[in-house]
């Protein structure tokens, strides 16, 4: 690359890996963090960016993403996922297989690869399926999808319930040093129910999804990575005993990390309100104490990631009563936003929230970026983290626009968004 | 048991290699070496076993095994019978111990046993007055499967004693993989097991076994490259993702082999699936020596044979 270096002038620079947090500069080269700190100075024919005692932190790595390319374009492309990516301040996305035609073929990989870095503003790195269809019976070419570019294996929204299918896919992924990212979800245990089991449904008339679907498939799995000692990333707790089980495998120190959606951090079941099915989610939305749980374990690290769990959704599939509307919400753009109330309420540091979305991800996804340090890929974003507004979804840039957030008062918005040394997003007035 | 004619061979049966001593292994081998003599004279006719009664006992379809054991027979001069479960008692739901003391009565010298499950020949032995093959029990032993290997070897490397030998493929499953593995360690080979960990035994390294799931680390070097079958119904999703990617990272080609030693020779003990496990380039190149086995088992089956013969009973 022969772009202009960059210079990022009087930021306050948060390094979650090496618990850097200071005010400086920051100058990006050839599409690599080339220089950072206080000492950093003019850079002759460099263009300056004044951060105006802004954030400047690692890009976001949302770990677990839905996007509708291949299959369901007329929800989501790569090309408008990267753009709403780009202006939440998501610089690398993990997209899931499941689309049409399911991502379990090499080729199929392989085609997503190339099309999103042709289209997309940001890093698309597509997971493959984990069984062949995620059908959960047969597990995928772990191997040739690995070679073709898979970053992880998951069946994305559905669970394996078949636990040998499991063992043996842990057991086989080990070999390939491949990360399983499993939905803790037991469908049977779910059943027809569509909201958190409890009063609140109840009083709604309607069935309930125990925290036991959750608790048991992951307590099934903690045991199962014991016995084969496969790489098991948990993509989304929702419940306080689940905390208990991932603290414990930890203790053990089994080689399991688990994730958080957004919107289970940021709301709980009484959101739901009036039969809003943008907040029907899977996993639901829990009891108020269930969420504090949530925020506790990512303050204290237990919860290793925060995901958007971005999930586009038309009015086809969501202007439906309650229980027949598809579950999922969009979240790429809003996963900063919403995250910061947490830090805005006093009950996670900025740089351990960030950490979360940025270096955690990177570690287990073991992608290079994450972080600001010499020689790091120049994926950043630099925003204020007290900006107010109010979200208007119409003005997503995500093709569907089934936010949970809608109307609501957020503090904290992307500014500048720099992938490999490029600017993708820029807010800054002119 | 007193042996009052002292013999090479102090075994009544044949269950498998577990169990021999290294002096047992190379008297059978020793043997073997002179039937190979035998196969190769235009007549080829022995009177060791004239007047004998063997009885193939095969639960399992085989082939070659079956064959390679009629054929040893009839060479000692053994009245071979051969029955196969399609037509046996078996199908209408006789228990094993019933066919054991069915054939018994029949006063067979020798019978020749292969059984699905593993220990069914054991059982077997002890229900029978004769001497007892095992030709292959589940996925336990296949001890002359394991002999002709060894005497392939031997006659082509000198020894057995230093070499490396990686035994590659569906160990899980192979009673070929166990008792190879059993018979070159007694001999002083150093075994290597190459697999993904689906197809490797639960703390199969506690067996003192070097194991690797990266075929060309587990190549490296190797004297002996030893394939195994993969089995159908493992190769779509259950314990290998497909055959496309089993033969990838696990079938043996040119480029796989070229980490063994140069003069590293390749073996399989049949049937091959040719483009799962074993490329034809290297099944029918220069360094393969599956056509030999196959004449060797008979050599072995041979000298098992005989070996047995000397505590038969003589009046």
């Amino acid at each position: 690359m022969n772009d202009k270096p960059t210079l990022f002038t009087n930021a306050r620079l948060i390094d979650p890996a090496s618990g850097r947090d200071e005010r400086g500069a920051l100058l990006v080269r050839d599409g690599l963090i080339a220089d950072i700190g206080p000492q950093v100075g003019v850079v002759a024919d460099a263009e300056v960016i004044d951060c105006k005692s802004q954030v400047l932190a690692p890009g976001l790595i949302d770990m677990r993403a839905f996007i509708g390319e291949p299959g369901a374009a007329h929800r989501e492309t790569l090309k408008s996922a990267g753009e709403a990516a780009a202006a939440g301040g998501v610089t690398t996305i993990v997209s899931m297989p499941d689309t049409s035609p399911v991502l379990d073929d090499p080729a199929i990989v392989d085609f997503v690869t190339r099309r999103a870095r042709d289209t997309s503003i940001v890093h698309i790195r597509p997971a493959a399926a984990l069984t062949k269809g995620l059908k959960g019976q047969e597990m995928a070419e772990i191997g040739l999808l690995r070679e073709a570019g898979a970053i992880a294996f998951t069946d994305g929204l559905r669970s394996v319930t078949n636990a040998q299918v499991m063992r043996r896919a842990l057991t086989y992924a080990r070999d390939f040093d491949a990360l399983i990212v499993h939905h803790v979800e037991d469908p049977d245990l779910v059943g027809t129910g569509v909201m958190n089991e409890g009063e609140f449904a109840t009083r709604l008339g309607m069935p309930g999804i125990p925290r036991e679907a959750e608790t048991v498939m992951l307590e099934r799995d903690i045991r199962l990575v014991r016995l084969t000692g496969g790489r098991y990333h948990a993509a989304m707790i929702s419940c306080a005993d689940s905390v208990d089980i991932i603290r414990d495998a930890k203790v053990r120190g089994l080689p399991v990390t688990c994730g958080v959606s957004i919107n289970n951090l940021a709301l709980n079941e009484n959101d739901i309100g009036d039969y809003r099915t943008f907040l029907k989610l899977s996993p639901p939305l829990r009891h108020e104490d269930d969420r504090q749980a949530m925020i506790e374990a990512v303050a204290d690290g237990t919860i290793d990631v925060v995901v958007s769990d971005h999930n586009p959704q038309d009015v086809e599939t969501k202007r439906l009563p309650f229980a027949e509307a598809a579950n999922g919400a969009v979240g790429l753009e809003t996963l900063l936003s919403a995250a910061l109330r947490l830090v805005q309420a006093g009950q996670v540091s900025l740089p351990n929230l960030l950490r979360s979305m940025t270096t955690r991800p990177a570690e287990i996804l073991g992608l290079p970026g994450g972080r600001l340090e010499r020689g790091a890929p120049a994926d950043l974003i630099m925003f204020d983290p007290d900006a107010p507004y109010v979200l208007d979804k119409r003005d997503l840039r995500s093709l569907s626009k089934n936010t949970p957030f809608d109307e609501a008062r957020l503090e904290g918005q992307v500014t500048v968004t720099m992938v490999a040394g490029r600017i993708v997003f820029d807010r800054r007035p002119n | 048991m007193n042996n009052p004619h002292p013999s090479v061979f102090p075994h009544r049966h044949l269950l498998g290699i577990e169990g021999l001593s290294p002096l047992d292994i190379q008297a059978l081998l020793d043997l073997a070496d002179a039937q190979v003599e035998v196969s190769r004279q235009i007549e080829k006719k022995k009177s060791t076993l004239r007047g004998r009664t063997q009885i193939n006992l095969f639960f399992e379809p085989s082939t070659r095994t079956q064959s390679s054991f009629e054929i040893a027979g009839k060479r000692l001069g053994a009245d071979v019978m051969n029955m196969s479960v399609a037509s046996s008692s078996v199908k209408k739901g006789e228990t094993l111990i019933d066919t054991a003391a069915t054939l018994n009565a029949m006063r067979p010298d020798l019978i020749i046993v292969r059984h699905h499950a593993a220990g069914a020949v054991h059982l077997l032995a002890q229900k029978v007055d004769c001497s007892v093959v095992n030709a292959g029990d589940g996925a336990h032993e296949h001890p002359t499967q394991a002999l002709l290997d060894a005497l392939t070897i031997r006659r082509n490397k000198g020894r057995i004693q230093g070499l490396t030998v990686a035994i590659c493929g569906d160990i899980l499953h192979s009673r070929v993989a166990r008792s190879n593995m059993i018979l070159l360690a007694a001999m002083g080979a150093r075994v290597r097991l190459v697999a993904p960990s689906t197809l490797l035994p639960p703390d199969i390294g506690r067996l003192g076994f070097e194991t690797f799931t990266d075929m060309r680390r587990g190549l490296d070097g190797a004297d002996i490259v030893m394939m195994l079958r993969l089995q159908l119904e493992r190769m779509n999703g259950s314990f290998v993702p497909s055959v496309k990617e089993y033969f990838r990272f696990y079938g043996l080609d040119q480029e796989k082999l070229s980490y063994a030693k140069p003069d590293a020779l390749v073996m399989h003990p049949g049937p091959m699936n040719r483009g799962v496990e074993i490329s034809s380039e290297v099944a029918d190149g220069a360094q393969s020596l599956i056509r030999e086995q196959v004449e060797m088992g008979v050599a072995v089956r041979m000298a098992v044979l005989e070996a047995l013969a000397s505590h038969l009973p003589n009046r």
